[in-house]
């Protein structure tokens, strides 16, 4: 390889730098004021890049008219973004984080069926862009004019920005408000427009950063939660809040990324190593590595105040199980057992995916509850339990290999990605974990050879003793009870009390020699087992597995569980996960748009109950007394 | 007189280029009750977080026993034999009292039994059901030193004992603190701003000015000292 074309590869990278940058400052500029981390702002991004689209050819050909539809589109987003902040986030600033971030992602779910039924599913290719279609010639390699372009953005909002925030007087009240919101308050700073000022310019440095990207990419219905995750893993190594710091990570990936490409296929020690195919895994290791030496990012700072508003629920009494659980436990799962004899094939189906459900969502209830540790990327270890059993039985494993191995990798993975979650907490935590959960399915979906790619892998049949649906429904039946027995008893025990502890107070905790870190990393690995264990089972029930089994969406299927079933109740997440598949399922069947039922759903259960629906209850309890 | 159960020498510590604390020394001895005092940014809290291992000092050393502690986790000294009380009261909201003091013997590896004994000790027996998030701020403060004695401390610090706390269960927690000081021969170290309660309690008051300890002795001399009525006594 030349130097010229390793340079080019260098600006490659820059120019991907540049639009990711102008995503990851919005979001970590609305973060900073606001503390809301905003899933929807891919959302946003996706809009900017549609409206483009269609903008585009309403105005015409001309470079007047394409740059007037970019600006147009990036304003039209900022309205919408208004038009979010005003109905929705208004109403969520005083509510747990954890909550904000579950709402935001019920927008997301919207707004993808919305432009399903705007757009289509097909991708739409954008534009050649008038005067900038062509290339410019460096040392005799072609690059792209459009690339120059947006190689000068990025540097150009970092300096628009810098000005704003540091020469204006709205730069100032944005910095008073994310120093101090009381205070600022106190001081007359009419905080309600300005939140609403700064979410829109907030959206619309994503919608502008989305309608530059069109002609580079086309648009399409997956774009929101790919460059959401990609905004995530750079507003968090650059320090969540800081915009020099995103544009220094954004840099700092696109970098690494261009040089694994630039590098193609090396031999190390006779053995050829395909560099292109690891920027992804160059993107984790940047990260790890950064976080591993700065927590909070490069140019973040620690949280003063605890990082998250507790749920209410965390502070609750935890009144341990008793005999009259355990009966009830025993009555459900006689009830359960006898259910195939009484229901058709269809409700037996039904409901081993609710106990598969349950088992996952009360992985993450163990996590979430006594934990204190919200996920937004448990999907991982789920799926990184279907992949190892799947994996197994196409290496000639028998079942019940495979259905041991499936908690044994995901206790491994949630080992790795753990020591780096549990040196954070709330919201940064939710972030990293889901950033994590993003890599681990661009792997299953990127790595055919093995993983079998986008289409995943096929014919995963449970041994022949099990084969009927009765006798499979009847092990998974058996497996999840035991799980969970196990899984209340590890809560209800010495371990669990010292989690909760760790979680109530860490600095009591410490100071009776308990190790905090070591606490919430064991209970992070354990859950990632269970996570996994409830993967390998649904490997075995639905015969394949594809890269949706790990996929964001199916984490917060797993916290819409946890949140609906309530955070402290034992049989929480059977109720929640029986609600929300009977739901889902019952959606999909009337509608394609069954998504926007969930996103509706969530918006519900978060807007009526803004401190979670055992928080509700236990609301009420504390009244009716 | 015998070896000192905590001996701080010569510690510094500065955040951001302020020098909260310069080359502060100091000894506590088995069975007694020391104050540390100064005004407001003195210092004190950052001697506290040194010596529980919450902040490694940039010079100096910590020894308890004559054994070196300096710069190790909070968990580690705990489990050495150093127990803790906070300004504000730390406690698990989520347990019933009891719950707090088990989960505390048990990770110092003591017997869980015990609860109910230490409870009485602290005169908190009456509580040991309630939840804790619920509990009125004096009795929290009381949960809080059953637990900071619950691994059988050999020092034992507590910061701020009686802030916050009526005038009438003033004196609680340091009576309580003068009977672990005599029957078991623990060493106590303590800040407070109510006078009344440091001449009242204390064998020995160390001052603290700007980082540096500008006084050490009996309470009658330190009333005495010109220099303490100055920076501290309102001079």
């Amino acid at each position: 390889m030349t130097l010229a074309s390793f340079g080019i590869q260098l600006l490659n990278g820059l120019a991907s730098a540049s639009s990711l940058f102008l995503v990851a400052a919005g979001l970590t500029l609305i973060f900073g004021v606001t503390r809301v981390v905003n899933f929807a702002h891919g959302s946003l991004y996706m809009l900017g890049a549609y409206l483009a689209w269609t903008l585009g050819h309403e105005f015409g050909p001309g470079a007047a008219a394409h740059w007037a539809s970019v600006a147009a589109a990036a304003l039209v987003v900022a309205a919408l973004g208004v038009a979010l902040e005003v109905l929705v986030l208004k109403r969520l600033y005083d509510a747990p984080e954890m909550l904000q971030l579950t709402a935001t992602f019920g927008i997301v779910l919207i707004v993808r069926d919305v432009a399903l039924a705007a757009w289509g599913a097909e991708d739409l290719l954008g534009p050649r862009v008038p005067m900038l279609a062509g290339t410019i010639d460096l040392a005799g390699h072609p690059f792209p004019q459009y690339d120059v372009l947006l190689i000068v953005a990025g540097p150009l909002v970092l300096g628009a920005l810098t000005w704003l925030v540091t020469r204006t007087r709205f730069g100032v009240l944005v910095r008073a408000a994310a120093e101090n919101r009381t205070l600022a308050a106190a001081l007359g700073v009419n905080q309600r427009l300005l939140y609403t000022a700064v979410f829109a310019l907030g959206a619309l440095l994503a919608g502008l950063a989305g309608a530059l990207q069109l002609p580079r990419e086309p648009a399409n219905l997956t774009m929101d939660l790919s460059v959401i995750a990609e905004a995530f893993v750079v507003t968090v190594v650059g320090g969540l809040g800081s915009i020099p710091g995103a544009f220094i990570a954004a840099l700092v990936i696109g970098l690494v990324k261009a040089l694994c490409i630039a590098l193609g296929t090396v031999d190390i020690g006779g053995i050829p190593v395909a560099f292109p195919r690891l920027t992804l895994v160059a993107e984790f290791v940047v990260m790890a590595a950064v976080l591993a030496l700065k927590p909070h990012g490069l140019l973040g700072r620690a949280p003063v105040a605890p990082p998250t508003t507790p749920l209410p629920e965390q502070r609750a009494l935890i009144v341990p199980a008793g005999r009259r659980e355990a009966w009830l436990a025993a009555a459900l799962f006689a009830a359960l057992a006898l259910l195939p004899l009484a229901a058709d094939d269809y409700a037996a189906i039904l409901t081993m995916d609710i106990l598969i459900a349950a088992l996952f969502a009360a992985s993450l209830q163990f996590l979430m509850g006594p934990g204190g540790m919200t996920s937004f990327g448990h999907a991982a270890y789920f799926g990184v339990g279907a992949y190892a059993a799947a994996l197994a039985v196409k290496h000639g494993a028998s079942m019940g290999v495979a259905i041991a191995l499936a908690p044994a990798a995901a206790f491994v993975a949630a080992v790795v990605f753990g020591w780096f979650c549990v040196r954070l907490a709330g919201v940064y935590l939710a972030m990293l974990t889901l950033a994590f959960a993003q890599i681990v399915w661009s792997i299953a979906y990127q790595w055919n050879s093995v993983t079998g790619g986008s289409n995943g892998l096929v014919g995963i049949w449970p041994a022949e003793w099990l084969a009927t649906r009765q006798r499979y429904y009847l092990f998974t039946l058996a497996i999840v009870a035991l799980a969970a027995f196990v899984l209340v008893r590890i809560a209800g025990g010495r371990f669990g009390y010292a989690l909760r502890g760790a979680r109530d107070s860490p600095l009591r905790a410490e100071a009776i020699g308990l190790d905090v870190r070591r606490t919430q990393w064991t209970a992070f690995a354990l859950a990632g087992a269970f996570a996994g264990l409830a993967g390998g089972l649904f490997a075995f029930s639905k015969g394949s597995i594809s890269p949706e089994s790990l996929a964001i969406p199916r984490s917060v299927d797993a916290l819409v569980i946890v949140l609906l079933g309530g955070l402290n109740s034992l049989f929480g997440p059977l109720l929640g996960a029986g609600a929300f598949t009977w739901l889902q399922d019952a959606a999909a069947r009337v509608t394609e748009y069954w998504r926007s039922v969930v996103g509706v759903l969530i918006l519900a259960i978060v807007m009526v109950f803004p401190q979670g629906i055992g928080g509700a209850l236990a609301w009420r309890r504390r009244r009716s007394r | 007189m015998s070896a000192p159960v905590l001996s701080v020498k010569g510690i510094a510590k500065a955040f951001d280029g302020i020098q909260a604390v310069a080359g502060v020394s100091f000894d506590v001895h088995a069975g007694e009750l020391v104050a540390l005092i100064g005004p407001n940014g003195a210092g004190k809290t950052t001697c506290f977080n040194v010596v529980n291992g919450q902040l490694t000092p940039d010079a100096g050393t910590v020894a308890l026993d004559d054994a070196p502690i300096t710069g190790l986790p909070s968990r580690a000294i705990a489990r050495r034999g150093v127990g803790r009380t906070f300004q504000v009261a730390a406690t698990f909201a989520s347990m019933t009292v009891r719950e707090n003091v088990v989960v505390a013997l048990s990770a110092l590896g003591r017997d869980p039994a015990a609860a109910d004994a230490l409870l009485a000790r602290v005169g908190a027996a009456e509580l040991a059901s309630a939840h804790t998030a619920t509990l009125a701020y004096g009795d929290a403060k009381r949960v809080e030193l059953a637990l900071a004695i619950a691994g059988q401390p050999r020092l034992l610090l507590m910061d701020e004992p009686t802030a916050g706390m009526s005038a009438r269960d003033r004196s609680t927690p340091m009576r309580l603190a003068r009977e672990l000081a005599d029957d078991d021969r623990i060493a106590v170290l303590f800040t407070e701003h109510d006078m009344d309660v440091v001449f009242g309690f204390a064998d020995r008051v160390i001052v603290l000015d700007r980082g540096e300890v500008i006084a050490q002795g009996a309470p009658d001399a330190i009333r005495a000292d010109p220099r303490v009525q100055e920076v501290y006594l309102g001079g």
